[in-house]
């Protein structure tokens, strides 16, 4: 009675999370593979997910053309800053070991449909996408190696906003990103931002608001001040497409929202428009 | 506090005397280093933000373009100013009075004083960051000097949105800082008490400030703060502008924007 029998090897058991995603947005089941291909978009309801900076590389890029600059330019600490939760020095030295990128944006040239750019893209994984010393010397290098190179600049943004522990000298960062940028522009080249979730705080009040072209992810939060802030200042609810990227279209502060996988592609035409 | 000495003063304490209700503010630094003051209204866009005001103005001879957020005397004063919280609208008459400077081949003098950009849903509607954003790269470029003059609470990019300059003075009691400590305190300390401790971590005072390159120069106070001696606190901001802007007037104006840009470069490189 052999179909009585045990078989003679137990079927592997595969836990759940190694075969599927779930979408954060509506919590559909999508299996891992599909999640990847589709670049993290939930197929069910457009939950652009965030992505981290070498996967957003890959979106916008022509296979293998990134080449990354500044590599050596890491994360300071000017302040020596330690709080209730330890000292920033380490923190910033773990997150560089776990992202691989040795701050919170990753730099270089690449093409887009064989057009040669100077790309900066973001990641809200490096300490929330903080804006920091490093992150400001990085984009300064970009722009100034656009600047050389006569190419377009374009930066992904995807921050919290400027990086506390590092105080003061996070702030002057926004001045310096944005001295930078308009040198791109005093040289006739493109600077496009593209806005992603989310887009906040100081980095939305310096380089990421200043695109000859803004262009946003669908549902991006774009936002200066936090919601919570904003509620206790004016003793009022705010209505729920606050601070989105279709909001801040309507408001007249972005040009076009564009879905990932047109991303590319929309960048590619809109430098054409440009001459490139 | 009345009895510590200026070598004595916490953060925490600097922070208080910065925040002084009693303060020199706006009117009286117009009322005591102008000669001339001639307000200039609007944005041509929307409005005519009450709390960051500016003008053709003349100091010590010098005929300037002065901007500078303003905080009032008093509760009704600071309704109508918003306590120094300025909106897009403010921001962006700042810029069209700047370029007027450039036209007119004035100096830009900016005032800071600011507990931070205004965080309303007005504000935010009309792009308080776009606002904010394009001054900085603005002001990176404006052929004309600009003296900043950190008189109070620098209060991170409401403030920084007028204090692109080619010198950065500030007082010996202002603050200047990319968060409230009361702020910090409640996010990186998760409690709001600890904003002692948060001040002094952030090195947020004008000798802090100095040390990290971020300032120029720091105008001294009457002991125990301006709002002791409004007169000779202002005499001494007169004196310090003046020099500067002498300083800055003999160079040419490529060779300015090319030190503005050198400057700001810096900040950031160790």
């Amino acid at each position: 009675m052999s179909w009585f029998e045990k078989p003679a090897e137990a079927p592997v058991r595969v836990p759940t999370e190694a075969i599927w995603a779930v979408c954060p947005s509506c919590k559909a089941y999508i299996t891992k593979e599909a999640w990847r291909a589709a670049d993290k978009v939930c197929p069910r309801c457009n939950h652009h997910d965030r992505l981290s900076c070498r996967e957003r590389v890959a979106t916008l890029t022509d296979a293998g053309s990134f080449k990354e600059l500044n590599a050596e330019v890491s994360f300071n600490d000017p302040l020596k800053f330690t709080d209730s939760s330890g000292s920033y020095a380490d923190k910033a030295k773990a997150t560089v070991a776990k992202t691989g990128v040795g701050e919170s944006v990753l730099t270089g040239t690449a093409t887009i449909e064989k057009i040669p750019v100077v790309l900066g893209v973001m990641d809200f994984k490096f300490l929330g996408g903080s804006l920091g010393s490093g992150t400001g010397e990085r984009i300064l290098l970009a722009a100034e190696q656009a600047v050389a190179l006569k190419r377009p600049l374009i930066i992904v943004s995807a921050s919290g906003g400027a990086r506390m522990h590092e105080g003061i000298v996070s702030l002057m960062q926004m001045a310096k990103t944005c001295a930078a940028i308009a040198r791109v522009k005093e040289a006739g080249l493109p600077y496009l931002s593209i806005l992603t979730d989310p887009t906040t705080g100081g980095v939305s009040a310096s380089y990421a608001m200043v695109g000859d072209l803004n262009i946003a992810e669908p549902k991006a939060l774009i936002g200066f001040a936090g919601r919570r802030v904003i509620e206790q200042t004016i003793k009022q609810k705010l209505p729920d497409d606050f601070q989105t990227a279709e909001y801040t279209l309507a408001h007249g502060f972005v040009d076009h929202i564009v879905p990932r996988k047109e991303m590319k592609a929309f960048v590619a035409k809109v430098l054409r428009y440009a001459g490139f | 506090m009345a009895k510590k000495t200026q070598t004595k003063l916490s953060p925490w304490d600097i922070v208080q005397i910065a925040r002084h209700a009693e303060r020199p503010n706006i009117a009286d630094y117009i009322r005591l280093l102008c000669e001339d003051f001639v307000e200039l209204h609007g944005d041509r866009l929307f409005g005519d933000d009450r709390g960051l005001i500016g003008g053709f103005a003349t100091i010590g001879g010098e005929k300037v373009v002065l901007i500078g957020h303003r905080k009032g005397r008093g509760v009704e004063e600071n309704i109508e100013a918003n306590f120094g919280m300025a909106s897009p609208e403010g921001y962006r008459k700042a810029m069209r009075l700047m370029r007027l400077a450039e036209k007119y081949g004035l100096p830009v003098v900016s005032f800071v004083d600011t507990p931070g950009a205004y965080p309303g849903s007005e504000a935010e509607a009309r792009g308080q960051a776009e606002a904010i954003a394009h001054n900085l790269e603005f002001m990176s470029t404006l052929k004309t000097p600009i003296v900043v003059v950190v008189c109070g609470e620098g209060g991170s990019g409401g403030a920084l949105g007028i204090a692109v300059g080619d010198r950065v003075l500030m007082l010996q009691n202002a603050v200047y800082s990319v968060i409230s400590p009361e702020g910090c305190a409640s996010i990186l300390w998760r409690d709001g008490t600890k904003a002692a401790l948060a001040a002094e971590t952030l090195k947020i005072t004008a000798d802090s400030l100095k040390g990290l390159g971020i300032i120029d120069e720091i105008v001294p106070e009457p002991e125990g703060g301006a709002h002791t001696d409004r007169e000779a606190a202002v005499a001494a901001v007169k004196k310090a502008v003046l020099a500067n802007l002498a300083a800055l007037k003999k160079l040419p104006l490529d060779k300015l924007v090319e030190q503005r840009y050198a400057k700001f470069s810096a900040m950031g490189r160790f």
